[in-house]
């Protein structure tokens, strides 16, 4: 309310009662009442000073309802969940993302044991597959349980989809720097591959659903790039320096295809 | 001090039919129609989607809940088109759904759940304790809001599910099954609830329930193979059977009276 203020008068006639009023005025004052903290102290002053009957009133009601008040559990206070992170992960997502971050740490332990495969470090290996598990785990029937719950409401679609997904990067991209360093690997070696394979994933999704695209695509990593890398004990083509901008120009082209398919990404279609 | 009604409360309704469906065609999986040329239009009141098993009904309810795109057709939810490839985020505000079979998170509490879905509903954030506890309590669940899911019994479950529909005061209110695993003292409630809602809301609830339709429903639409058989009131629906059809009470033969035309050619089942 600003600046205007019920009157001692009608306040005073208010507490007294009695038709003093007009029926407006009463309105008018009620509704001031419930929104104004400084005339209801006010009010509260002038019932305990000229009506006993009122505050003596009052107290029995409360000191009837007292034990009520007091037998009826508080609400718990600790929150298991906070809001600020429902927005961002759904409990589904944790277990993979701690799977996910699990493996980079074994990876990095068996990098560091000198266990190499040739030129290929293990870290280099996995990084770029590893975020597709947790964005899958964000968008799918088969591992969220909320997801048709979720695909009808008005947030679903991109935005919720792209939250995720940054989400799953917030968490593994740390570990991943942290292994990268600790094993002396280029940030840009893995952090291209791995955008483009999340991107990747997103855009195939909103076309197969983004589980199958995550699979089908961990399927063409393993096969494409992991086993011949394994097998021939050397680094991959692909993860040479020179393969670096087809991996950037793959990671844009998926998220232009992202954005133009906004749409698919809130029906059922993209949760298969 | 913020006004009691907003200026979207007060605007006037630009539609005549909450839900308008012409010629509408849905595809279940990559080839069959579940609906199949459906002309239907809805307004308030509680609706019961009646209609036997595969008939097409949880098709048509994630059709209304803009979560299936119609394959041709025609549909208006609210005046608002409800095909193309957009997200219909406003449209979606309005709208309250309860899936056959829903998923939630069992270490949620019920309060949390049904918060988390006021959030994703994009219900204002300062309104979402308030709505969460009319909610909670409209279904009887306010004793219980602090436990978790997985402890609740599968009726509770359901409640609960009910109370995440109604979180944002839907305009439409789309129900499939929801009196599965109901008792029966709850399932008068339930029907309670039903016509309180139906004062003000477009309700549709899929059931394969006669009684339920008898008990809660103003309006019944009968529906098999994915085209609408019958639309009236249940006392209509009752006045279509006679004593030659099968059925324990009026509503049960005047349902198999007008499902016997459409049922030749299909298994006894």
């Amino acid at each position: 309310m600003s600046g205007e203020h019920a009157s001692v008068r009608i306040i005073d006639a208010y507490v007294r009662g009695g038709g003093e009023l007009a029926a407006d005025e009463t309105w008018a004052l009620e509704a001031h009442l419930e929104a104004c903290h400084g005339c209801r102290e006010r009010l509260s002053a002038a019932v305990t000073a000229q009506e006993p009957a009122v505050t003596e009133l009052v107290d029995t009601v409360w000191s009837g309802l007292e034990p009520r008040l007091a037998a009826t559990a508080p609400r718990p206070r600790r929150r298991r969940w906070p809001v600020e992170l429902r927005a961002w992960l759904t409990p589904a997502m944790v277990p993979w993302l701690l799977m996910a971050a699990g493996v980079t740490l074994l990876a990095l332990l068996l990098d560091l044991s000198g266990a190499r495969f040739g030129e290929a470090s293990p870290v280099l290996l996995l990084s770029p597959v590893l975020p597709v598990l947790g964005v899958a785990a964000a968008w799918s029937r088969g591992l969220d349980p909320g997801y048709e719950l979720t695909a009808s409401t008005p947030r679903a679609g991109l935005h919720l989809v792209l939250r995720r997904t940054a989400s799953v990067l917030a968490v593994l991209v740390p570990v991943l720097l942290l292994a990268g360093w600790a094993t002396g690997v280029m940030v840009a070696h893995w952090l291209l591959p791995c955008l483009a394979f999340t991107t990747t994933t997103l855009a195939l999704g909103g076309l197969i659903g983004v589980t199958r695209a995550a699979v089908a695509l961990v399927a063409v990593w393993a096969a494409v790039i992991a086993a011949p890398a394994l097998a021939a004990g050397r680094e991959s083509f692909a993860l040479r320096t020179d393969g670096l901008p087809v991996w950037a120009l793959i990671a844009v082209l998926g998220t232009g295809v992202v954005i133009a398919r906004r749409g698919a990404y809130s029906v059922l279609g993209a949760h298969r | 001090m913020t006004p009691a009604v907003s200026a979207a409360d007060l605007a006037p309704t630009s539609y005549a039919w909450q839900i308008r469906a012409t010629g509408l065609k849905v595809a279940a999986g990559r080839k069959r129609m579940a609906v199949d040329g459906l002309d239907l239009s809805l307004d308030t009141g509680v609706h019961g989607l009646l209609g036997p098993n595969g008939a097409g009904k949880t098709t048509l309810i994630r059709a209304l809940a803009t979560v299936l795109r119609p394959a041709a057709g025609s549909l208006e939810l609210l005046g608002e088109s409800a095909g193309g490839t957009g997200e219909h985020r406003a449209l979606r505000r309005r709208i309250g759904y309860l899936p056959q079979e829903f998923g939630y998170y069992k270490r949620f509490t019920v309060r949390e759940f049904v918060e988390y879905m006021a959030w994703l509903k994009e219900v204002p954030k300062a309104e979402i304790p308030g709505a969460v506890q009319r909610a909670v309590e409209r279904v009887g669940l306010a004793d219980r809001a602090d436990d978790r899911m997985k402890a609740l019994s599968g009726g509770m479950v359901r409640r609960a599910g009910i109370a995440q529909a109604i979180v944002n005061d839907p305009a439409i209110l789309l129900l499939d099954e929801p009196t599965v695993g109901l008792d029966p003292a709850q399932r008068l409630r339930f029907r309670e609830l039903l016509q309180e809602l139906g004062l003000d809301t477009c309700v549709v609830v899929s059931t394969h329930l006669v009684e339920d339709v008898a008990a809660a429903c103003t309006d019944v639409v009968l529906f098999a193979d994915g085209r609408l058989v019958f639309q009236g009131t249940p006392d209509e629906l009752a006045a279509a059977g006679g004593p030659e059809h099968v059925g324990d009470s009026p509503l049960e033969r005047g349902y198999s009276a007008l499902l016997a035309g459409s049922d030749k050619g299909r298994g006894s089942w």
